[in-house]
């Protein structure tokens, strides 16, 4: 039986559906990211999960108990927010204790507890200091034992990273999910940060425009995506027009150089133009036997400290390829104009709905509106 | 060219500081010239009166403040938080009192409360004291308010009270230990102003024959000028100083969970 169960979770804020049928099973234990750009709903179901908003249909069950109408301090979920939500006016220790103090615990169980759970997020020595005294990445690690504190039957986390500077968040992303594989607890955790959903999610939920697109491992969700917008939204994409030469064999054109995929087109015929995709790590420089060879023009070479990026475009302008190398000072980096040959293998190929890459394509690009 | 602003500032200060101090040493010249030196302060600390009526004006400025701090808290929490639209609404309700003179206001309350009313407050001293700490709340609505207001703006109250609520607190607890706490500056803001504003009111005071310390003020006012201008200095040292003990409470009026770890 699953711990936490969403069935049919709608939410409608007047005409405006902010959630359509959302539907998750989620087990004891598990770390679930919902994953999706701003404005998909995944906040809005968090809070649903958390009391806050109450759901147009659909229930909520955790633990086999339905709190679809609980409200959200009787549900016994532990919420860590975006700005973190320390209360100003309350010491370090003092703001871990207080749901524990809400529940009339004894004084020397909430000192040992909060004394237990500074010690996890390795501060220790704060109790006595205020929030205003703490860096925004302490903030967030007190807010997080805040929350741990009630020993909560889910943990909520809503994008907890997204105020801090790029280093704290690698390492604290990190510590979080080390805490939660420590206590065991359920977690839902909304990012829009497709890197931050990968690297610490048991399951992700791909959601788009309110509706979940795909759920799945980070594995299945980046390597198997079920729609265009997965396939884009997760990942750098480069989206290329093809021609099918022989829909049986998956042989393609793509800017008049023959490709292989490693699966027969289906639904297409000879001649037909079809949507290809190309994850940018799987492509390498120069050619190579056995793998798909195509040639073009380098574009433009971006220095991005490990690795360097190389945009090519074909001679014909049927599209441009963006593959990244790592920064070797052994490997010659192409010039600017020098015709290059990239290669990829025939699995790399992924068939794309022409529709939704285009729908995708103008939800991210605001200039396309 | 740093200077000039900074000249400007200077300017402003001492202006203002002119504005403030000169008729405060107006008065304490003037009252130094009762005879004997320092007469008419003896006097004032003398009379009985003097002490009845300022701690009445503090008993009732004190009852002002709790009454509607508990009347606008929740108000301005719960329109910040629920129904931003009615802010507008809320806010012009507030100013009423700078619309409405107190003298109109006090006949209102007399008229309504007085004579075979159902509430007839205005018919007993304790029911024309009640009426008083009303009136009074009433004419602090404005500066308590736009404190408490400031200060809700001030804190995400929104993730506060989210977050409290997912840690178990009610309404009570969200309001009392949460929110109170963050607004103590405002609050203590709008304390003073609302403080001020009662103990040197005079209008309700006298038509609701209350033994004020404004009226009592006026009383002496008419045959012992020295002793008037003592009084009003020595009401104005007891004010500060009461805003001072005010600062002080709200300062040192916070709860610790000590922690010792390991």
């Amino acid at each position: 039986m699953p711990f936490l169960e969403l069935t049919g979770v709608q939410k409608r804020f007047g005409e405006f559906a902010a959630v359509h049928n959302f539907d998750l099973k989620a087990d004891a234990g598990e770390f679930v990211s919902f994953l999706g750009p701003s404005g998909c709903g995944k906040t809005t179901t968090l809070r649903m999960i958390a009391g806050f908003e109450r759901p147009t249909a659909g229930t909520i069950v955790v633990n086999g108990a339905d709190i679809t109408n609980t409200p959200p301090n009787k549900r016994n979920v532990g919420m860590v927010f975006q700005s973190y939500a320390l209360f100003p006016n309350m010491t370090v220790a003092d703001n871990v204790g207080f749901g524990l103090k809400i529940r009339k615990q004894p004084k020397d169980k909430i000192r040992k507890r909060v004394g237990e759970l500074l010690e996890l997020i390795h501060l220790p020595d704060k109790a006595g200091r205020y929030p205003w005294q703490l860096s925004g990445g302490q903030q967030q690690r007190v807010a997080l034992a805040r929350a741990l504190a009630i020993e909560p039957q889910v943990l909520l986390l809503d994008e907890p990273l997204s105020a801090l500077d790029a280093k704290i968040r690698v390492s604290l992303r990190n510590e979080i999910r080390a805490i939660q594989r420590q206590l065991g607890i359920t977690t839902v955790y909304v990012t829009h940060d497709q890197e931050e959903a990968l690297s610490l999610s048991d399951r992700i939920v791909v959601m788009s425009e309110g509706r979940v697109e795909q759920i799945g491992t980070p594995f299945q969700i980046y390597n198997f995506p079920s729609t265009g917008f997965v396939a884009r939204f997760v990942g750098t994409l480069n989206v290329l027009p093809a021609k099918v030469v022989d829909a049986a064999a998956g042989t393609l054109e793509v800017a008049g150089q023959p490709i292989r995929a490693s699966k027969p087109i289906t639904g297409s015929h000879a001649g037909d133009m079809i949507t290809i995709a190309l994850r940018p790590e799987i492509i390498e420089l120069g050619a190579r036997d056995g793998l798909n060879n195509v040639t073009g023009i380098v574009d433009d070479v971006t220095f991005l400290g490990s690795i360097v990026r190389v945009r090519v475009k074909f001679t014909d302008g049927s599209g441009v390829i963006s593959f990244d190398t790592f920064n070797n000072p052994n490997l010659a980096v192409p010039d600017r104009g020098t015709s290059i040959t990239i290669s990829f293998p025939p699995e790399a190929c992924l068939v794309i709905d022409q529709a939704e890459v285009a729908a995708a394509s103008a939800s991210e690009d605001p200039d396309a509106a | 060219m740093r200077r000039l602003p900074r000249l400007g500032w200077w300017l402003v200060f001492i202006i203002g500081f002119l504005y403030f101090f000169v008729p405060l040493y107006g008065t304490l010249d003037f009252s130094l010239k009762s005879k004997p030196f320092l007469s008419a302060y003896t006097a004032v600390l003398a009379d009985s009166q003097f002490v009845a009526t300022l701690g009445y004006s503090f008993i009732a400025g004190i009852l002002t403040i709790i009454i509607s701090i508990l009347i606008i808290v929740p108000t301005a929490f719960w329109v910040r938080l629920k129904y931003p639209q009615l802010r507008p609404f809320i806010e012009f309700i507030t100013l009423l009192p700078f619309v409405i003179p107190p003298v109109i206001l006090v006949y209102g309350l007399l008229n309504t409360y007085s004579g075979g009313t159902l509430l007839p407050l205005g018919d007993s001293d304790t029911g024309l004291n009640v009426l008083l700490v009303a009136a009074y709340v009433v004419l602090s609505f404005p500066y308590m308010y736009r404190a408490v207001d400031t200060g809700l703006r001030a804190i995400d109250i929104h993730s506060l009270t989210e977050a409290s609520q997912s840690l178990g607190a009610g309404w009570g607890r969200i309001l009392f230990q949460v929110i109170l706490p963050n607004l103590r500056t405002s609050l203590l803001s709008g304390a003073f102003l609302s403080l001020a504003i009662v103990v040197g009111e005079f209008t309700i005071a006298t038509f609701m024959s209350r033994p004020a310390f404004a009226p009592y003020l006026g009383i002496v006012g008419d045959s012992k000028p020295y002793e008037q201008a003592a009084l009003s200095l020595i009401s104005f040292g007891i004010t500060w100083l009461a805003m001072i003990i005010i600062a002080l409470i709200g300062r040192n009026s916070r709860s610790k969970i000590k922690v010792t770890v390991g």
